[in-house]
């Protein structure tokens, strides 16, 4: 009996531990879109978080982390607390009701007193997401590539006779369909409104048709800078951070081309049944505060999704580059930007995914 | 008096083991503890192949006619449907309904899923929906339908809701239908979708055809090797064992990236090419991102399956018959068509099997140095469990993929029967 009673006292103690390790320490897994951004947010985010709360916190990357939620939250077995994903995502998740709702009034005030609903940008609060960076698709070059005359403008890109060479493009219609239409002339105010008719969607195809032959498609956002740098296209579109991190960080002689840049909101959302609800809730609130927004843009060229940050954002981590410049948002760099408008593409983005599947596999 | 003897039930009957229970009795019961037994034995792997592999093939064939969203969600309107069929826009008791769904749909955050569903045949559904739910308390009394047309024209439309009278029934062969590039039009007529939007029967087909010049391949390079170490003396065939296992050893994503280091234009290959002269630093052979590089990184990566096979069956065959062709004055050419050759066909079909069937479900490789070409099917399949997060479409597809092996599989054993096959 007594071995019994050994087991069993084991057991007891072991499970006590096991309880009071639980309570002390937590763990979530926060899941990212991997790459130099992944860095950044483990520098800003998580290493003080865990440094301040003693949780530990599990970094995981995906191409796209808004494609494992669906699936994670329809099977009901979540792992994931936290994903930062794009605004048509965090949008149509929320409604399609896979999602925790975030109460916007629960996070902390910025430093002056401004409640956070006032002190994030527009649209950056939705029912079930916290912005925290505002980034951009943007087309950069090699610049020891090009000799003579740069590339300046969208339409440069799509011009193989004046800059020859290959082209980098994200392998989706979402951004492509849009810098064609500017590239062929389209304002950017009307470009969604283009592209909602039949004929705009064929002149976007028609002037994606003229590179099509050149194209080299990527899928990861670390793709690109290692496309330019293999020299195995002389062009390509990239999120502007992953370019800057390459260019800035690890010297490589990269230019962006802010014209025809298109603006995006990266957001954090909880997964419906998240197993550490509470936790990831923390999470967000301590690392979309002024402060750690402002930290995020010392490691990477997107900028902040709060007003309050902006005057905070200062130098590069080499301590050498001011930051301003390099955001999506400067005003020097917006004066031919689109905003990325995310109902049309909740309600397109099947259709002309389907259109662009087509047009990619036939030959 | 006749002598009767006793017949063999009789006699069993009598004997008894030592502790007096009738041998029968005791037989039946030993051979029944052993076949408990051997069940039990085999009993996890049994349930881990229900539970891995016919369970989510079930699930998927399921899934793939069964898509319940709307009826599960728009109960009133599905009701009303199904009693009365679309002949034209509905009138008030339809759109009654629909608010009250709506109204429902709202609270439970489900009216975007719903319109989800219905905008994979109709775009612009999702935000209707969305649109209509948000402002669902303003439905709710009567005149219904003048509300929702003046609120949103597009309710009014015949095309919309023969799109809704389909996805309200769960069970729908449409998702088939759309794996084939067919689509409902406005009348309810089944017709070939616009070219521009054809994407799937010339995938299929491209599927095929690859993979059946990737087996080829496999099989012209795998049957000399395969041959060779077969005949070799042990301790070199040893060696090209090793050689041949290796690779099958390497993890795919790592033998597939050092493809793309190998084929890229900035790449070891074309760099040698420039080297030596034979093409110029301009232009550089575009060998990757396009069906040369699939096929070529999927070749190599399927080849250990072609040569295991045929290794395992070549092993066996004695060298004597081909010994015994050339002594009765063979040339080396006829004694290896009509000896050695049919004794390989076993192994060339299981290889051959195996690799095609591999190669037909090939995912991570084509995508990786596939560019437009050089995608398949799987890529597709992945695109709409991933992204566009149409499951059913995918379930569709791969249902497709899987009857089509099926079939091959049936044609095989009618044409050279599945018990020729020998996989080791």
């Amino acid at each position: 009996m007594s071995k019994y009673k050994l087991m069993a006292s084991t057991f007891l103690v072991a499970s006590i531990s096991l309880g009071a390790y639980s309570v002390s320490a937590g763990e979530i897994t926060v899941m990212s879109w991997g790459g130099a951004y992944t860095k950044s947010q483990v520098e800003a985010y998580h290493k003080p978080w865990m440094a301040k709360t003693g949780h530990k916190l599990k970094s995981v990357d995906a191409p796209n982390p808004s494609a494992p939620i669906k699936a994670q939250v329809i099977a009901k077995n979540v792992s994931i607390d936290v994903a930062d994903v794009e605004y048509s995502d965090a949008v149509r998740f929320c409604d399609e009701g896979l999602l925790e709702p975030i109460d916007a009034k629960m996070l902390p005030a910025a430093p002056d007193g401004t409640p956070a609903t006032k002190d994030f940008i527009n649209g950056a609060l939705t029912d079930c997401a916290v912005a925290n960076i505002v980034w951009s698709t943007i087309f950069a070059y090699d610049s020891s590539k090009f000799s003579g005359s740069k590339p300046t403008t969208i339409a440069d890109f799509f011009d193989t006779k004046k800059f020859p060479g290959k082209r980098g493009l994200r392998k989706g219609a979402k951004a492509n369909l849009e810098m064609a239409l500017m590239a062929d002339g389209v304002p950017s105010g009307d470009v969604y409104k283009t592209l909602g008719t039949a004929d705009g969607v064929k002149r976007a195809f028609a002037k994606l048709d003229q590179i099509k032959k050149d194209v080299v498609w990527w899928d990861a956002g670390a793709q690109p800078p290692q496309l330019l740098a293999d020299g195995e296209v002389a062009m390509t579109t990239a999120y502007n951070g992953r370019i800057f991190g390459a260019a800035i960080g690890e010297g490589k002689p990269f230019s962006i081309v802010w014209d025809g840049q298109i603006l995006d909101l990266d957001l954090f959302v909880i997964p419906k049944g998240a197993p550490n609800k509470d936790l990831a809730m923390d999470f967000i609130k301590f690392s979309t505060d002024t402060k750690r927004l402002a930290d995020q843009a010392k490691y990477i060229s997107y900028g902040p999704a709060r007003k309050s940050s902006s005057a905070l954002v200062g130098m590069y981590q080499d301590g050498k580059t001011m930051m301003g410049p390099h955001m999506p948002t400067a005003p020097a760099n917006m004066k031919n930007a689109l905003l990325n408008n995310f109902t049309f593409w909740a309600d397109h983005s099947s259709e002309l995914n389907e259109r662009f599947n087509a047009w990619i596999t036939a030959n | 008096m006749t002598v009767t003897t006793p017949d063999r039930v009789d006699l069993e009957d009598t004997l008894t083991t030592s502790d007096g229970t009738p041998l029968k009795l005791a037989l039946s019961q030993a051979t029944r503890r052993a076949r408990i037994r051997a069940f039990l034995l085999v009993a996890p792997l049994l349930l881990f192949v229900v539970i891995t592999f016919a369970v989510p093939i079930a699930q998927m064939l399921y899934l793939s006619i069964n898509n319940p969203i709307f009826s599960d969600n728009m109960p009133r309107v599905t009701a009303y449907l199904k009693a009365n069929p679309i002949k034209g826009v509905p009138g008030e008791e339809a759109f009654a309904a629909l608010a009250l769904d709506l109204a429902e749909a709202k609270k439970n955050r489900t009216a975007a899923r719903v319109g989800v569903r219905v905008n994979y045949a109709r775009p612009g559904a999702t935000s209707l929906f969305k649109s209509s739910a948000r402002q669902a308390v303003k439905f709710i009394t009567p005149p219904y339908k003048e509300k929702f047309l003046e609120f949103n024209k597009e309710w009014g439309e015949l095309h919309l809701w023969r799109v809704i009278e389909r996805a309200s029934s769960s069970i729908t062969m449409s998702f088939y239908a759309a794996a084939v590039d067919l689509t409902y039009n406005a009348n309810g007529d089944l017709v070939r979708v616009e070219p521009e939007r054809r994407i799937y029967v010339h995938l299929f087909l491209r599927t095929w055809a690859l993979s059946a010049v990737i087996a080829f391949l496999c099989l012209l390079l795998g049957y000399p090797v395969a041959h060779l170490l077969s005949t070799l003396p042990l301790r070199y065939s040893n060696l090209l064992m090793i050689l041949v296992l290796l690779p099958f050893w390497t993890s795919l994503l790592v033998r597939t990236t050092s493809w793309i280091s190998l084929l890229q234009s900035q790449g070891v290959f074309n760099d040698l090419l420039v080297v030596i002269g034979l093409v110029g630093e301009n232009d550089r052979i575009q060998m990757m991102y396009n069906q040369f590089g699939t096929i070529v990184a999927m070749t190599h990566i399927l080849l250990p399956f072609m040569i295991l096979p045929l290794y395992s069956v070549m092993k066996t065959i004695p060298r004597d018959y081909v010994r015994a062709a050339r002594s009765l004055g063979a040339t080396s050419t006829t004694a290896f068509i009509k000896v050695y050759f049919p004794q390989t066909i076993p192994g060339i079909g299981a290889g051959f099997l195996l690799v095609f069937i591999l190669a037909i479900g090939y995912y991570i490789t084509p995508a990786l140095v596939g560019g437009s070409s050089g995608q398949l099917i799987s890529n597709q399949i992945a695109f709409h469990m991933q992204e566009s997060l149409n499951w059913s479409l995918a379930a569709a597809l791969g249902a497709i993929l899987l009857f089509g092996v099926l079939i091959l599989y049936w044609l095989y054993d009618r044409i050279i029967g599945i018990d020729n096959m020998k996989l080791g």
